[in-house]
């Protein structure tokens, strides 16, 4: 009886350790995997600036970000796409108030194997080939071939950003591959002679090759100078005005430093 | 009350919870699924959800028509059967009837090695290395086809198969065989009339679980299958199980609208296939017991 209790004591002073606040100030991060590297190099970065910080970022979605911020289970909410209506309704059930900001820009760059002799295609022509009107390379002037269409998954912010800029609203081929990840689509295009998708500037690598859209190839200055037009904003969401060590970190996020962290990322600063 | 007697008394509580809990964990997602999935059957009408042929979930309007889905999990899981009974089974017969003893003590770990293999290393070998050979093989657009999807999954199911067959060989009785062979049937006549009919249902079992597992599988499918929500003809065009689909998606899918559940409606719909599946194998392996006369 006496172990037992000795026992029972050692939990329940075991309990209250792990109950008890610790000092460092906690700020939980959770979202969109596109907006994740950066995410992680700023927070990385600020702890090490801050050491009473402790930021725990971690990854799942735009959704599952929005979502944890909506229910209160984190701090910020990393998005690739702007809150949407229904999401903004359950906020003010919840008595929560998502507050954007704008933390980088992002192009998405239509990209294909880097043996395809093709070079430029306008905005038309790629949405052409998304829709399934042009389904062969010979009808752009490229070696025949049957075109294989690589997308990202229709509920991604990459996909929602290149349905909203390129698609204009129109449905993707039904035999497109959609694909779970900007890096899935780097792969299979890198691979595959006859494909063609679109990653996020942030994913571009010597495997793939960039096309001119509308005779602007997608780089950091087109992307800024707002000629390149397949660009979009990526975000941070705070609930309310940000305060304390929220406030801290957005402002470094946005601060010089830490959009130079943004571009070391591969996204584009906003200054 | 004695010590010993207290602390028999709290270890017959802990271990009761324990036991009970897998069914309370069961109750909670079988709940979750049915509350989460029904709205949509609501919102587009069973039938049309069931047998709708555009996955459009996102676009507006969207269209929530999981035929292409089913059908994808479907073809993927009959092909890895195609892969997965031959090898399984085959090599079941071979471990129980031909190999020496020394043989089965190498081969058997090895075949079970293959199911601890994780998922994402099969998906990977998948892409980096099966999806160029079958692209240049059939000269395909793309290798990431239904074909690719099951070739791995069969793989993937095959220790399932051939662990529960090798165990259903073995359970068949020495008197059996000995019967068999004492009214003068040679060592083939044995196998095919008297030991595969008896460890049959065993045998189906296993193949049962494998398929279960096929149908299951998550990350190899997002990775090999391709993706495209299409209704498949041949194998060599790319699928998009209901398995991939929600994976895919869910992270994504604003909660509580229409989408988010869809994808509940489908995961309901593939709890309900697995779960019939294991009911099959369930009844099966019981009546393979009573049959050979083990523990009904």
């Amino acid at each position: 009886m006496k172990r037992l209790a000795i026992l029972m004591s050692t939990a329940i002073i075991g309990l209250s350790a792990a109950v008890t606040p610790c000092f460092a100030e906690k700020i939980v991060m959770t979202g969109s995997t596109t907006v994740l590297p950066i995410a992680q190099k700023t927070a990385e970065v600020f702890m090490d600036e801050n050491p009473g910080m402790d930021i725990s970022v971690r990854g799942g979605g735009s959704s599952v970000g929005i979502t944890a911020l909506i229910d209160g289970t984190c701090d910020i909410a990393d998005s690739s796409r702007p809150i949407k209506e229904v999401e903004i309704q359950k906020a003010d059930a919840n008595g929560r108030d998502p507050v954007a900001h704008i933390v980088a820009l992002d192009g998405i760059a239509v990209v294909i194997n880097k043996s395809n002799p093709i070079s430029k295609l306008s905005k038309k022509q790629v949405k052409d080939i998304f829709i399934g009107k042009i389904s062969d390379w010979s009808q752009l002037g490229g070696t025949p071939g049957k075109i294989v269409v690589v997308s990202r998954d229709t509920s991604s912010g990459t996909f929602e950003a290149f349905g909203e800029l390129v698609m204009e609203k129109e449905k993707v081929i039904p035999a497109a591959l959609m694909q779970a990840s900007n890096q899935a689509v780097a792969q299979i295009v890198s691979q595959t002679p006859q494909a063609i998708g679109y990653v996020g500037l942030g994913f571009m690598s010597s495997d793939l090759k960039a096309v001119e859209i509308d005779g602007v190839m997608p780089s950091k200055d087109t992307v800024l100078s707002g000629k390149y037009s397949v660009t979009r904003p990526l975000f941070m969401y705070s609930n309310g005005k940000p305060q304390g060590a929220v406030k801290e970190y957005l402002d470094f996020v946005k601060s010089k430093k830490g959009q130079e962290l943004v571009e070391t990322q591969g996204y584009v600063g906003l200054k | 009350m004695s010590y010993s007697r207290i602390k028999e008394k709290i270890y017959k509580w802990i271990f009761t919870i324990l036991a009970f809990s897998s069914l309370f964990f069961l109750v909670g997602i079988v709940i979750v699924l049915f509350k989460e999935g029904i709205p949509i059957f609501k919102e587009v009408g069973f039938l049309k959800f069931m047998l709708g042929r555009k996955w459009y979930p996102t676009h507006t309007p969207p269209e929530f028509g999981v035929m292409p889905l089913i059908l994808g999990s479907i073809w993927v899981t009959i092909g890895a059967s195609l892969v997965c009974i031959p090898l399984g089974v085959g090599s079941a017969l071979y471990l129980n009837e031909i190999a020496t003893f020394r043989q089965r003590q190498f081969l058997k770990p090895v075949i079970e090695l293959l199911a601890s293999i994780p998922s994402v290393v099969y998906g990977f070998f998948g892409l980096v290395v099966v999806t160029p050979f079958l692209q240049k093989l059939f000269n395909l657009p793309t290798g990431l086809t239904a074909l690719n999807a099951s070739l791995i999954l069969g793989v993937m199911a095959t220790p399932t198969v051939c662990s529960i067959s090798e165990d259903a060989l073995s359970y068949v009785p020495r008197s059996f065989r000995e019967a068999s062979f004492a009214v003068g049937a040679n060592r083939w006549q044995t196998l095919t009339q008297v030991v595969i009919p008896a460890a049959g249902s065993g045998i189906s079992t296993g193949i049962i679980l494998g398929m279960s597992r096929a149908i299951g599988e998550t990350m190899t499918v997002l990775m090999v299958a391709g993706g495209a929500a299409v209704i498949p003809h041949t194998f060599l065009e790319p699928v998009r199980p209901m398995t991939s689909a929600i994976a895919a998606e869910m992270g994504e899918a604003p909660m509580g609208g229409s989408h988010y559940h869809a994808l509940f409606a489908i995961a309901l719909i593939l709890f309900l296939i697995t779960f019939l599946f294991n009911i099959i194998a369930e009844v099966i392996s019981r009546r393979f017991r009573v049959k050979l006369g083990l523990s009904g």
